[in-house]
């Protein structure tokens, strides 16, 4: 019984034991079956995956890591297979992570390419991707939306987002640059008696 | 002509950009690709990124179309090992030290300030295509309804998308 009582409070633990027997095929294949089945975005797959049904992280592990996947260059998704492989065998992990998530999707993209570059003036298709491309541009604008609402710590960002919008599309600073200065200036602005004063909010 | 090197070049330059998302990258990838190198045209590379976001993973598996063009199937490995090797290591070598700088203060001031400035990269990405994908009053409606049914409603984005190429055909199809 006292064992019973005991055992939520040993879950980290746990699953740290899981993650020692994984192993480097293991990896391989699950990225490989998020990689082919994670449509319209990555993360939701990701914590389905690895936390709910492998559990190799748990659901604090994962959002440390997805936020340090975020504040990163690179893409959530590959940063994210680099991180939880690297927890799990090291060096190695990494790699058939990163590998896994990348494969399907990039081999559908090799083929649709082809197909694109022989039939993409067909008028049929032409109309077809239109549509497309238009989705795409509300697809974006719901990920700023729903990032703004969730990363955003204190009002004054809005001007920092406005001033990397106007900086790139404006003034063509181009992307370093921009990311640089305004990086820095918001970086300073958020100092840590700032941060603190701005994570203590709910 | 062997376009390998300036491949590599172009996306592990690309790859470094990509803060916050794929999308951060897309002005820049959009003068690289298209009016530097010429390996497509910018409708080309609306169309394919577009695309890309019906494919699984991470949604920049169209820059493999992009290798594949311009240098075959070399080509496609190449951009595929320039643009996610380098923030690969990155990553690799970060996680750890990050772990360790949990209690240093500005590691939060880093975090918070980051986040608006890769926001608004996105916002940039995103303008800077819809100069090419939102060209007149459908294309316009199609983007914005995408928009407000993902902010009201939990729908996979891909079915949207592909949703989209329907109402494409049945709109822009000449008559």
């Amino acid at each position: 019984m006292a064992d019973f009582a005991a055992k939520p409070a040993l879950q980290p633990g746990e699953a740290a034991g899981n993650a020692a027997a994984v192993s480097i095929w293991e990896i391989f294949l699950e990225f490989l079956i998020i990689g082919a089945t994670s449509f319209g975005g990555v993360v939701p797959y990701l914590r389905g995956s690895l936390v709910t049904k492998r559990q190799w992280i748990d659901d604090k592990e994962f959002v440390e890591m997805l936020s340090i996947s975020q504040s990163l260059p690179g893409l959530n998704a590959t940063n994210m297979a680099v991180l939880v492989g690297e927890k799990l065998r090291g060096v190695m992990g990494s790699i058939a992570g990163i590998i896994g998530i990348c494969l399907p999707g990039g081999l559908l993209m090799f083929i649709v390419g082809i197909f694109y570059r022989h039939h993409g003036d067909h008028t049929f298709i032409t109309a077809a991707l239109k549509g497309v491309a238009a989705a795409a541009v509300g697809l974006i604008l719901s990920t700023v939306v729903s990032l703004s609402k969730k990363s955003l710590s204190h009002n004054f960002d809005f001007v920092f987002m406005a001033a990397t919008v106007i900086a790139v599309n404006r003034l063509h600073l181009g992307v370093p640059r921009t990311l640089v200065v305004v990086g820095i200036l918001a970086i300073l602005f958020h100092h840590p008696r700032q941060a603190q004063k701005d994570s203590v909010k709910p | 002509m062997n376009e390998i090197p300036a491949l590599i070049r172009v996306f592990a330059y690309l790859s470094i950009l990509t803060v916050g998302g794929g999308m951060a990258a897309f002005p820049e990838m959009k003068i690289l690709t298209v009016d530097v190198h010429e390996w497509l045209t910018f409708p080309q590379l609306i169309h394919l990124y577009s695309v890309g976001q019906m494919a699984p993973g991470p949604n920049m598996m169209m820059i493999v179309s992009i290798g594949q063009w311009a240098g075959g199937i070399l080509g496609a490995i190449a951009v595929l090992a320039a643009f996610f090797g380098p923030t690969a290591v990155l990553a690799f070598m970060v996680a750890k030290a990050w772990k360790k700088l949990e209690k240093w203060p500005w590691r939060t001031s880093i975090q918070q300030g980051l986040a608006p400035v890769s926001i608004g990269l996105l916002l940039a990405g995103c303008f800077s295509m819809a100069k090419g994908a939102v060209t007149g009053t459908e294309t316009a409606a199609i983007a914005v309804a995408v928009l407000l049914i993902l902010m009201q409603y939990k729908v996979n984005p891909a079915l949207l998308v592909l949703a989209s190429a329907g109402i494409g055909i049945l709109t822009f199809m000449p008559k």
